[in-house]
Order: C-alpha cells, then structure tokens, then sequence
C-alpha cells in the first residue's frame, strides 16, 4: 500500500510539474505581448467571408460508428493485457479460453467488414 | 514535516530537470526535421539564428512569447485556453514513466505501458477541444478528422503493444527492457521475431501524432492550419511542442519495445562501458530520423486510404499476429517462466 | 498513510464536486468534461485501494473511448439543448424513483458492511504481495471465469452488431477505390493514348 502509494506520488508530482509549465508558457504573451483586438480580428476564419451561421454542425453518422466500433476493440485490448503477461502459467487452457474470446471477436469484426462499415465515403 | 518535504522536493527538482533536457532535446530534434526536410528538398533549412541556424528553436519560441495571443469572439474561451494546456501537459506526463537508462525514471511504475497507452488515448482530447471551442468550420471539421483517425490507429497501437508483452510477460517497462537483455544484443531485442510489428507500429505512431504523411488534421491545402486555424501566440505553440514531444514518445516507445532501450547492441566491452542513456537517446534519434525522412519521402494519405489502411491492414495484420506469437509461445513453451514478475 | 488519507479526501472531494456539476452545468460539453474529470479521480481513488489495473484501464476505456463518444454527440449532433431541458419536469418522478431505488441499494451495502465487517463480499480479498495486480486478475479471468470472460465476448459481439444495424446507411453511387484491383494491373491492360498539346482531350 505505501509502496504503491510511494511509486505514484512521483507521477503526480511529474504531471503537476508538467501541468504548471504548460500553464505557465500559456500564460506568458497575456502578460508580456502587446495587444490591440478589433473585431475582424477576432471573428471566426472563414477565407474572407462573413460565417453564415454556428461551426458546429450536423455530420456523417459514420464518425459515431468509427467511435463505437473503437470502444469495442478497445476493451478487447483491455482484456488482453493481464492475460498477455499470465500467459506463461495459464496453460492450454487459459489459451483456449482467450482464442475462443478473440475468435467471437473476429466473427464482428468479419460481419462488419462484410457489410461495408469499414468502407469510408 | 521535513522526514517526507525532502524526498518531495528532490522529486520536483528531478522532475524539472528531466522536462527541461526533454525540451531542450525536443528544441533541436525540431530543428534537425526542419533540416532534413530542407535537405531532401535541396533547400538549406534554417540557417540564420546562431551558427547553422541552431538557435532557431530558441528563436521562435521568444517570437511566439511575443506575439498577441487572439481568443476569438465567438469561441467558448476556458475550453479554448484550456485545450493547447491540456495537450502539452498530457505530451509531457507521459515521459514519468520511461526508463531512460537502467534505474533512472520519474516513477518506475507497475503499469507503465498501460499508463503511456492511456496517456496516448487521451491526446486526442486536445484536439477536440480546440477544434470545437473555436466555433469555426476549418478547426472543427479537422478535429472531427483527427479524433476519428487517432481512434483508429489506437487499435493497432493496443494489438502491437500485446505482442511485445506475450514476450516479456511483464508492464513495467523496465522489466521489458530487461526481457530483451540476453547475450545475442542486436540479435536478441524485439524487432527481429516482431519486425511486421514494428513496421506497424512506426506507421501508427505517426497516425496517431497526425505526423506527415497522416496529417489529415493540418492538411494545408484543404484545411489551412486543422484546428489551430484560431490559434496564436503559445497556445499555438503547445499545440507544436505537444506534437513534438508525442512524437519523441512514441521514438523511446519504440526503442523500449523492440530495441533494448538502453541496452548495448553488441554486449560485450568495450560496447557496454558507454552509458546506457547515450545508447537510449541514439535510438531514439535513429527513429525520430526515420519519421523525418518518412515526411519528406511520402505523399499525404487521402482520408478513405488512411481508414482503410488502419482499419482493413494493420488491424487484421496485428490480430493474427498476437494469435500467432501466443501460438508459437504456447507450443514451444518460451512463454512459461517469464510471467508473473511482481 | 496519512498521506494515502490526504490523496483519497482530495480525490473524492473533486470528484463529487465534479459529478455534481455534470448535473448542473448549462453547457453540455462543460457536463462532459466535468464528467472526464470525475472519471480521472475515480482512477485516482483505484490507485489508492491498490487497483492499479483498474485505474489505468477506466482511463484508457471510459475517458479515452467512452467520453469521446459523448463528446462527439453532445459536441456536434445537433441536439436542441433548450428543447431537452423542456422535458425535466416530465421525468423528474421517474428519474427521482431510479435515484432513491440507488439509494436504498447503496445504503444497503454500507449497512451490510457496517453490521457484519467479516461477512463474504464485505470485505475485499487483499492482494498477495508477492504479485501484481494486473496478473493476479489474469490468473483467474480466463480459467477460473470462464463462462463470464465468454460472455462478455459476447456482450461485445451484440454491441458491434447493434452498432452497425443501428448507424449503418450506405449513400448510393459512391465510387470507391479498390487497392487490390489497381495493383493487380499490368502495363498490357492499361491503354496509353497520345495526347496532341493544345489540342485538349477529344473522346
């Protein structure tokens, strides 16, 4: 417990470190750079134009899928890391297990590839 | 008080030193991509500030410190600010846990491939926020690109990562050096059973860092400058260092896994008196050449191509892989006794 | 120790500040954002109880995947926010019956915990020192539950499939390129024609 506890803190300590830096460089042309907005320089760029509307907008579903489709894989990633470094003692059968797991997998991952979800247009 | 203030200080003062020399060599593996790339251009590169130009780096960041730093109008300003920070944070974070020779890290943590793949997953949030909290198409629609490209390389980037681990049966990065340590050097790292991998894994890194030729998110051309179109000043140079500094990562990623981080290629003296960190940072200078050479070389993927090649290529090339090394551990029995290092 | 006491305070007290605002921020994207933070300190409160697989695993999955997701939909779908929030008065008993029932469920845990300490499933099983704790959850994952890891397979298998059935549309009369059928050509196939300059392409 405090050992883990004393190999953590130094990473805190690093991301804080990390943290006050990077703030620090953003922080620097507010105080110091010479300013003097005025509204065409503040205004969205649109190549010369006035924007029309709102940036945001509606877009292809297909990002949404990409995202899901990520999620997923994902976790099989994540179930594959403590059986990666177990794998010495696990035996056939730990090893069976996990190709059955994969195998479930790969037969998404052929429906979805079948249908044309990995096709980009 | 003082029995815990003195480890903490010696820790701050350890941390700035090691992100002070990583910036400091980030400042000048900038400066040598900026030279490659004039050199295969048959240009001369930055050659004004200093000697050869090498205070150039120097140079532009007193420039950017100078420069008005514009929030947009309509942009959400905390998210705005708070996206370049985050992306330079992150960037940085992930070098507390590598090894950069035996027995020197920030933390030398149990996790540490799954803290740096988190760290990694994480990166595209920068982007996102930048992109969106600039309420400007250009930014916006690259983000959209980005985290969706990031995404899909992340996938093989998790698969590549698996097949090194089968091998050396532990997270800790310094145990996977270690597993690489045998007396065939050169001939014992990683890369020669898992070469297919590396390749894999080189090409991801620079998908994920949105290097050239994957720069989809910058493409001049079609999205002037991605989502830091809005951005001026240092928050658009902790969008550049965060960049930089990612991509030095996934270099020492790769000397670590399949190069014996600092690990002697030929192990014997007098090759194994030189210290180990200048054996690290030779690799990771030999990778980060690589990368250089590979943005002045390759012409730019459309996007189809980009999600086709992570997608249809290297997803089902890293999954029979990892099938295949468990295979050949299991049948052989070289798996068995490395596993299980606490 | 009482530094581990000092980090869980710190991380918990972020965290349900952070919850907190998910609720009530206007802007969705704030929610979103407040919510990766809330996951960011739940991973620190893994840390602390000695799960480290865990800790790194919710970052990776649910602040690296997950909240991209919610991200992109509270981000850039087009949703009417003033037009959601029209509905909170219509699902405020049936969102308020859900919260107690989570309620009483918690409360009975604690009081379970607080009652017999010693009782099975009260009490975690602590972690053999001499392994870590990522193998010691792969010791058992795979052999030991099975038929769970097996389901989870196909937990994921139904979520691909939903995925696809649900988002799938394809748009007509878009020309792909097929990588295989142009490297499969060779010089005799293709017909090079001579192009007169000025002339302009006829036919």
């Amino acid at each position: 417990m405090t050992g883990l506890l004393a190999d953590y803190l130094p990473l805190i300590v690093f991301i804080g470190v990390a943290l006050f830096i990077a703030t620090a460089l953003l922080v620097v042309p507010f105080l110091v750079a010479f300013k003097s907005p005025d509204p065409e320089k503040l205004s969205a760029y649109e190549c010369g134009f006035n924007a029309f509307d709102d940036a945001r907008m509606k877009f292809d579903v297909r990002f949404y899928l990409v995202a899901i489709l990520f999620i997923i894989f994902d976790l099989e990633v994540a179930f594959l890391f403590p059986w990666a470094i177990t794998f010495g003692d696990l035996g056939w059968f730990g090893f069976w297990s996990m190709m059955v797991f994969l195998g479930v997998l790969t037969v998404g991952f052929v429906y979805e590839w079948r249908k044309g979800a990995l096709e980009w247009d | 008080m003082t029995a815990w203030l003195l480890p903490l200080i010696l820790i701050v003062v350890k941390s700035v030193a090691l992100i002070v020399v990583l910036l400091l060599f980030v400042a000048y593996y900038l400066y040598a991509d900026r030279k490659i790339w004039a050199a295969v251009q048959l240009r001369r590169g930055p050659n004004v500030v200093g000697p050869w130009g090498l205070w150039q780096s120097f140079a532009d960041l007193i420039k950017f410190a100078l420069k008005e730093p514009i929030v947009p109008d309509g942009a959400n300003k905390l998210v705005f600010l708070l996206a370049p920070c985050v992306t330079a944070m992150l960037a940085l974070s992930a070098w507390a846990v590598i090894p950069v020779t035996e027995g020197v890290a920030i933390a030398n943590i149990n996790v540490g491939i799954l803290y740096i793949f988190a760290i990694s997953s994480l990166s595209v949030y920068g982007i996102i926020m930048g992109g969106w909290a600039s309420n400007s198409k250009y930014p916006f629609l690259a983000a959209l690109r980005s985290a969706a490209q990031m995404v899909s390389y992340e996938v093989s980037i998790g698969f590549v990562i698996i097949t090194v681990l089968l091998c050396a049966g532990s997270l800790n990065l310094a145990d996977i050096v270690h597993a690489q340590d045998t007396r065939f050097g050169l001939l014992g790292w990683y890369w020669l059973p898992l070469f297919p991998m590396l390749v894999v894994f080189f090409v991801s890194a620079m998908a994920e860092t949105n290097r050239p030729p994957f720069d989809l998110v910058e493409a001049e051309s079609e999205l002037v400058a991605g989502f830091m179109v809005e951005y001026s000043a240092t928050p658009y140079m902790l969008f550049m260092l965060g960049e930089y500094v990612a991509i030095v990562t996934m270099c020492a990623m790769m000397a670590i896994l399949f190069c014996g981080g600092w690990l002697s290629p030929i192990p014997f003296p007098p090759f194994t008196w030189i210290p180990g960190i200048v054996w690290f940072i030779l690799k990771v200078t030999f990778f980060f050449f690589m990368i250089g050479m590979v943005k002045a070389l390759v012409p730019r993927y459309r996007y189809d191509q980009l999600m086709r090649l992570g997608w249809k290529v290297f997803l089902p090339i890293s999954l029979f892989y990892v099938v295949l090394v468990a295979g050949v551990l299991q049948a052989t029995g070289w798996g068995a006794g490395m596993a299980l290092r606490p | 120790m009482n530094l581990a006491a000092a980090f869980f305070y710190l991380f918990s007290a972020i965290m349900i500040a952070s919850a907190f605002i998910v609720i009530v921020a206007r802007n969705p994207v704030h929610s979103v954002l407040f919510l990766i933070l809330a996951f960011v300190n739940a991973a620190g409160l893994f840390m602390i109880a000695g799960a480290e697989f865990l800790a790194m695993i919710l970052i990776v999955v649910y602040v690296g995947a997950v909240a991209v997701l919610f991200l992109f939909v509270v981000m850039m779908l087009d949703v009417d926010f003033a037009e959601l929030k029209e509905g909170f008065l219509q699902y405020l008993p049936i969102g308020s019956l859900i919260g107690i029932g989570v309620l009483i469920e918690l409360l009975l845990i604690v009081g379970a915990w607080a009652v017999a300490p010693s009782s099975p499933g009260a009490s975690p099983t602590a972690v053999a020192a001499d392994i870590s704790n990522t193998a010691a959850l792969g010791q058992i994952l795979y052999t030991k539950y099975f038929y769970l890891f097996q389901a989870a397979g196909l937990v994921l298998l139904t979520a691909m499939i939903g995925a696809i059935v649900l988002t799938l549309r394809h748009k007509p009369d878009v020309r792909r390129q097929v990588i295989a059928d142009q490297n499969a050509r060779t010089p005799a196939e293709v017909t090079l024609r001579k192009v007169p300059s000025r002339a302009g392409l006829q036919g």
